[in-house]
């Protein structure tokens, strides 16, 4: 097996360009699948200290994470089929009332 | 070692690309495709870590279901045209800053911190398989696994309700 840091470093690169993507993009969806690549860095880096320290518990974790982001995915695309419906964009920066 | 070298790097290339791609792609079903793309090759690194379960668990319910909604709510809003990038001037280089902050920091931790790792242990012939996740999962972790049905119960009726129309916006009002 590789040195654990070349998967930890290659999370850390994935992880920011995800961060990159919440902070840069004005797309509800694409925001979105930015946070899901972010998840995916974190999963990546649960899986590589597994490996190395012999555990499964690190496995169990990222299945964890796995069905959290799941049901994330669901509630988050209802949300913004909702925004949708009632200001016809899914442009974050138009979303700058409290109430629809 | 080498070959497992070269497959590392020519996999990370191709998951750093597909991420970038993902970022910068002006249509959000390009966007989307390149996701998946990027889990796919995640999946081949957990085979490569020795987690072929997970790996599978990724591709069926990242790559498959979780990228299945994104591109169903995408061509049922009609919302592929992403609409660039933040127009609020000093948001685009601030963001730039703060991500190469985070990126240094998570490098110099790397760096400062490998050596003080235990090597890597070899891993007994059932680790990852099915049967030992099965074991542990039913086992030690029997209650976040049944909380967890809880929380997709949850997110289930959550979708549910905040997708339904009103009925007074039935009547055409």
């Amino acid at each position: 097996m590789l040195p654990v840091a070349y998967y930890i470093g290659l999370s850390a690169v994935l992880f920011t360009i995800g961060a990159l993507g919440v902070l840069i993009r004005r797309n509800a969806i694409v925001i979105f699948m930015s946070v899901e690549l972010m998840l995916n860095a974190a999963n990546l880096a649960f899986v590589a200290f597994a490996r190395n320290f012999g555990e499964m518990q690190g496995q169990l974790f990222v299945f964890f994470v796995m069905t959290v982001a799941a049901a994330e995915v669901a509630v988050g695309l209802a949300l913004i089929v909702t925004i949708f419906r009632n200001k016809q964009s899914i442009d974050v920066d138009q979303m700058n009332s409290m109430k629809g | 070692m080498t070959i497992d070298l070269i497959l590392f790097l020519i996999l990370a290339l191709v998951a750093v690309v597909t991420a970038l791609s993902m970022l910068f792609s002006r249509n959000a079903v390009y966007a989307a495709l390149f996701l998946i793309l990027n889990f796919s090759t995640v999946a081949v690194f957990y085979l490569l870590l020795n987690a072929p379960f997970i790996a599978l668990t990724q591709v069926t319910v990242y790559a498959g279901a979780i990228m299945v909604l994104f591109l169903f709510v995408i061509m049922l809003l009609g919302a592929e045209e992403t609409g660039g990038m933040q127009r609020t001037w000093w948001l685009q280089p601030a963001a730039l800053v703060s991500g190469a902050v985070l990126l240094g920091e998570a490098v110099y931790i790397i760096l400062t911190q490998v050596t003080l790792l235990p090597s890597a242990v070899s891993p007994s012939t059932s680790f990852g398989t099915p049967t030992s996740v099965g074991e542990i999962l039913f086992n030690q972790y029997l209650l976040p696994f049944e909380v967890t049905s809880i929380l997709l119960l949850v997110a289930m009726i959550g979708a549910i309700v905040l997708s339904r129309t009103k009925p007074r916006d039935r009547s055409g009002s």
